[in-house]
């Protein structure tokens, strides 16, 4: 077990399948009582447990209310061509399950400073817009989403939001060639919004990218990423400090293989993002594939560092500080 | 003369260079137009006709009124004092939109008082481009009467207000755009303590 990942025994008390691909799960305290509490944009870490396998721990937003902790639920799209994590909570989860999932951790945060929020979202990424949007209602927060989704059989919650928030709700069907007008929308806000965005990378790419161009200070612009693990040709490492050696499979993270080895580095997303399992390489004979949204580019190509969660190697030796 | 940082809420200045933006507001007083000069010399095509200036000359400046319109700046606006600039500023605040850029040059007592009405707007305030030019001279607010006292030189200083001998300590609000001042001889009021320019 990790720094700042505090577990917490959960038993799902329903599974509710919303469309085609997304399907919501609810957990309640398995003692009972009430779930600690966390703020729009959270996410956890659910632990998935099969025989015979080590466990996959997938990170999911929250998207219940942050005022109501009886219980969490998560909406997890169904991923056919990753390494199973979501298939695994389509197929085998069911109610009266007890499942393990971390404490709340929020790297998705919303700036209560602001003076307004423009939401963005492509997707599955609606999830932690779906927290923020009835934390910002209940305080009397001024908001406005647009959401863009690939036909309307699967605008997850695009419905229900707009049942929610009325005009404050803009849906984009892409098979109805409705876009979303970037830069229209970001030189019309009024000074000291601030812009969320989550979504496909190139989604996060393209906003980011012009809300710089136009003038918006970083300070102003947030985005997440649902990154995972990719897969790729195995290699071996050398940790260090453990004086042990390491296989890394082909669809094994490296962060994975460290934790099968029995040494347990210091995570809270697996996706990239939040630095927390930063490693410093010691030597290393062969090439870096980074896949994080962490490390500056100038730390990429230094060969200093890798995050273990999402970033791969491919060469001849690797030594890490383990 | 460059400022060193003492205690941590002491600000620290930059130097102005052209930011992306869909508009530019440039704010200097004195010696801050020579910052705004400067930056001309880097910036792109176009930046000063999407640029509103905010002049005041006050005592040195005057010579530099033509050099900055020669820029050709969307809009020009030159004033007696920050005092008087400071309704318009806001009024520009309460209309503008994401996009606009801020940039602050000059004394401690404009740019302190520009970032706060550009903060309290909604912009933050690392995103708030400064410079430090000419006199070194303090706003400085007296912790005892609250009075605010402009253009403060010496060391100590007698509150224009109360008139308490203060300290003027690196202590900064960025909430009141103001250095605090402490009474320094609070024990016996008839202790003369020596006056030295230290903020010229
Ligand atoms: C902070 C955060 C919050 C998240 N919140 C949500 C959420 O609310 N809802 C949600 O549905 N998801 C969310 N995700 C994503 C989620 O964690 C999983 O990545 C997703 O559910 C897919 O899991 P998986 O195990 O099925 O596939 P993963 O193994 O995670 O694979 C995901 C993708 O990686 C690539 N990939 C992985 N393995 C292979 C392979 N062998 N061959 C080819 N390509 C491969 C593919 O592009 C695949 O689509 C979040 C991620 C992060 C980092
Ligand atoms: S665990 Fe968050 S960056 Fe690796």
């Amino acid at each position: 077990m990790s720094a700042g990942t505090t577990k917490l025994d959960v038993t799902v008390a329903d599974v509710v399948p919303v469309n085609d691909l997304v399907t919501r799960f609810h957990f309640r305290p398995t003692a009972g009582g009430l779930l600690p509490t966390f703020s729009g944009g959270a996410h956890v870490v659910v632990e998935m447990r099969e025989a015979g396998r080590p466990p996959r721990l997938n990170p999911y937003s929250l998207m219940s209310s942050p005022l109501d902790t009886s219980e969490y639920t998560i909406s997890v799209r169904r991923d056919d061509v990753g390494r199973g994590g979501s298939l695994f909570m389509h197929r085998n989860v069911r109610p009266g399950d007890r499942m393990v999932v971390s404490y709340p951790v929020n790297l998705f945060s919303l700036d209560l400073r602001a003076k307004k929020h423009l939401m963005i979202a492509g997707g599955i990424g609606i999830t932690p817009f779906v927290a923020q949007t009835a934390q910002l209602a209940a305080e009397g927060g001024n908001f406005e989403l647009h959401y863009a989704c690939r036909t309307a059989s699967l605008f997850t919650y695009g419905d229900l939001l707009q049942e929610r928030y009325g005009k404050r709700i803009h849906l984009y069907h892409d098979d109805r060639g409705e876009k979303i007008m970037l830069d229209r929308l970001l030189t019309s806000q009024p000074l000291g919004t601030h812009l969320y965005v989550c979504g496909p990378a190139p989604m996060i790419n393209w906003v980011v990218g012009r809300a710089a161009e136009l003038g918006w200070p970083s300070e102003n612009v947030h985005f997440e990423h649902f990154s995972a693990p990719q897969p790729g040709l195995p290699f071996d490492a050398t940790l260090a400090v453990s004086g042990k050696t390491i296989h890394v499979g082909e669809q094994q993270s490296l962060l994975e293989a460290i934790e099968a080895a029995g040494v347990d580095p210091p995570y809270l997303c697996r996706g990239g993002v939040c630095g927390q399992c930063e490693t410093n390489v010691i030597s290393y004979d062969g090439k870096f594939l980074h896949n994080d949204h962490w490390l500056s580019e100038e730390e990429h190509r230094s060969g200093c560092k890798i995050m273990p969660c999402v970033s791969r190697f491919e060469g001849k030796s690797l030594v890490l500080e383990r | 003369m460059p400022i060193e940082p003492t205690i941590k809420s002491r600000p620290i200045y930059g130097t102005l260079s052209p930011q992306k933006g869909t508009e530019h507001l440039l704010i200097a007083d004195a010696e801050g137009a020579q910052a705004i000069l400067d930056l001309a010399k880097s910036a792109p095509e176009g930046f000063f006709a999407a640029a509103e200036i905010v002049y005041i000359p006050r005592a040195s400046g005057e010579g530099h009124v033509a050099a900055l319109k020669a820029l050709k700046p969307a809009r020009f606006y030159d004033g007696p004092s920050i005092a008087a600039a400071l309704p318009r500023l806001r009024q520009t605040f309460a209309t503008a939109h994401m996009g606009l850029r801020v940039y602050l040059a000059g004394t401690e007592g404009l740019i302190g008082q520009a970032m706060l009405a550009a903060t309290e707007a909604g912009i933050d305030y690392s995103s708030i481009q400064t410079e430090h030019r000419g006199s070194l001279a303090r706003r400085v607010q007296c912790v005892h009467c609250k009075g605010v006292t402009e253009d403060v030189t010496t060391q100590p200083v007698t509150c224009a207000h109360c008139g308490l001998t203060l300290f003027v300590r690196d202590h900064y609000s960025r909430r009141l755009a103001a250095f605090q001042g402490v009474c320094i001889n609070a024990e016996d009021r008839s202790e003369q303590v020596p006056v030295e320019e230290v903020f010229p």
